[in-house]
């Protein structure tokens, strides 16, 4: 008997393998999720991008399948049910934005300690992304309360005072969705995404979607370099 | 069949696989849809010929390995896990919820080992390439494995272990 053709000459392991197969062979007659059953369109390329694509073709990707995302969550497009932490995101936005004396807790001055801090109540390392190059300077961060966990947001600026926030959660699990989605809540536009245990929301009420999305495009490569 | 067919009709067998392996049902759906998500984008990658199940069981590795990293940066997998308390419970369906405890308690790399092997029947060579990891490997955890499975399930076998 080699082992390539497995002694399986003992009954413990056939004693094991039938109550694995007990415990489990039921799933293999439960129908199969729709998420699971359909081969992806486009808009699965972050992920292509995740499994490591060349570098040529990261940007295009990037932008061809966060397009199409953003189509996707049109009003035209049939809408996906918005998860609740878009909306605590959108309402936090909208909560803090407008503050003129107290936008954030921690200030960017002392971002590594605001990064430290957070990381440490979300239970994360939390990484924040450096907007510059789209116009938008980090004016500092807060810590606020989510669902069943401390979330964090982080708010950025332009020269001009225009605002915009990134609010980001852990422990999304429970929420597999990892496609790039829109939604608008009120004047408040948000892209959001999970990816992996994190959720992000950005949202602005100030700027309209095309910008929004290039802004989201920067997060999601610094996020994911 | 084609590839992609192959793929779709596969689903299930992942799907029971990630189950044991992930422990909860939406865990495991969602390690599936990564698993897919890559295997769509891999797929020519993919040599034709070749075992595609196998192939698919290694980019479900590879996700799931990625996976543990990233919800423990850093951390070691930890050789055992810490003894969960055990809730009241009817005595109906003991012995699986044991064995779902038992799996549970097992290190990743050895829940994988036992997994392919006692469930999905691979060969310790298939099993080897799937992990890509040497024949010997699989045996010694497979044996590890069983060691602790035995204990988990109060198995009275021929190695008698005390804790």
């Amino acid at each position: 008997m080699t082992l390539e053709n497995q002694p399986r000459d003992d009954g413990e392991m056939q004693m094991i393998s039938n109550m694995l197969h007990e415990a489990y062979d039921p799933v293999l007659a439960e129908p199969v999720p729709a998420r699971l059953a359909r081969r992806p369109p486009r808009r699965w390329i972050p992920y292509a991008l995740a499994a490591g694509c060349t570098l040529l073709g990261l940007g295009v990707g990037v932008a061809t399948g966060w397009q199409l995302h953003a189509w996707e969550g049109g009003p035209a497009a049939k809408r996906p049910e918005v998860p609740a932490f878009v909306e605590r995101a959108a309402v936090a936005h909208a909560t803090y934005v407008p503050e003129v004396r107290h936008p954030v807790e921690v200030g960017a001055d002392q971002e590594q300690h605001l990064v430290a801090w957070l990381s440490k109540r979300l239970g994360a390392r939390l990484r924040v992304p450096s907007l510059d190059s789209v116009g938008y300077s980090l004016v500092g961060g807060r810590l606020l309360p989510g669902e069943k966990a401390p979330v964090a947001q982080f708010m950025y600026q332009t020269p001009q005072g225009r605002r915009l926030t990134l609010y980001v959660r852990t422990d999304a699990s429970e929420n597999p969705e990892t496609a790039f989605r829109y939604a608008a809540e009120g004047k408040v536009k948000v892209f959001y995404w999970i990816d992996r245990k994190l959720g992000y929301a950005l949202s602005s009420s100030d700027i309209d979607k095309d910008d929004l999305l290039k802004v989201a495009n920067a997060v999601y490569r610094q996020l994911n370099p | 069949m084609s590839d992609a067919e192959r793929i779709v009709a596969l689903i299930p067998r992942l799907r029971r696989y990630a189950r044991a392996l992930a422990g909860d049902r939406s865990a495991a759906d969602d390690l599936v849809q990564d698993t897919l998500e890559r295997a769509w984008a891999k797929l020519h990658l993919f040599r034709p010929g070749t075992d595609l199940r196998a192939w698919l069981f290694t980019v479900m590795h590879n996700v799931h390995v990625n996976q543990l990293r990233a919800a423990r940066p850093g951390a070691p997998l930890e050789d055992e896990m810490p003894e969960l308390a055990h809730p009241a419970r009817e005595s109906d369906g003991l012995e699986l919820r044991d064995l779902d405890l038992a799996i549970r308690r097992l290190p990743p790399e050895q829940r994988e080992v036992l997994l392919l092997v006692a469930l999905e029947d691979m060969s310790y060579g298939e099993a080897a390439r799937t992990l890509d990891i040497p024949i010997g490997t699989v045996m010694s955890r497979l044996a590890r494995a069983r060691e602790k499975l035995r204990v988990g399930l109060g198995i009275t076998g021929k190695l008698k272990v005390v804790k």
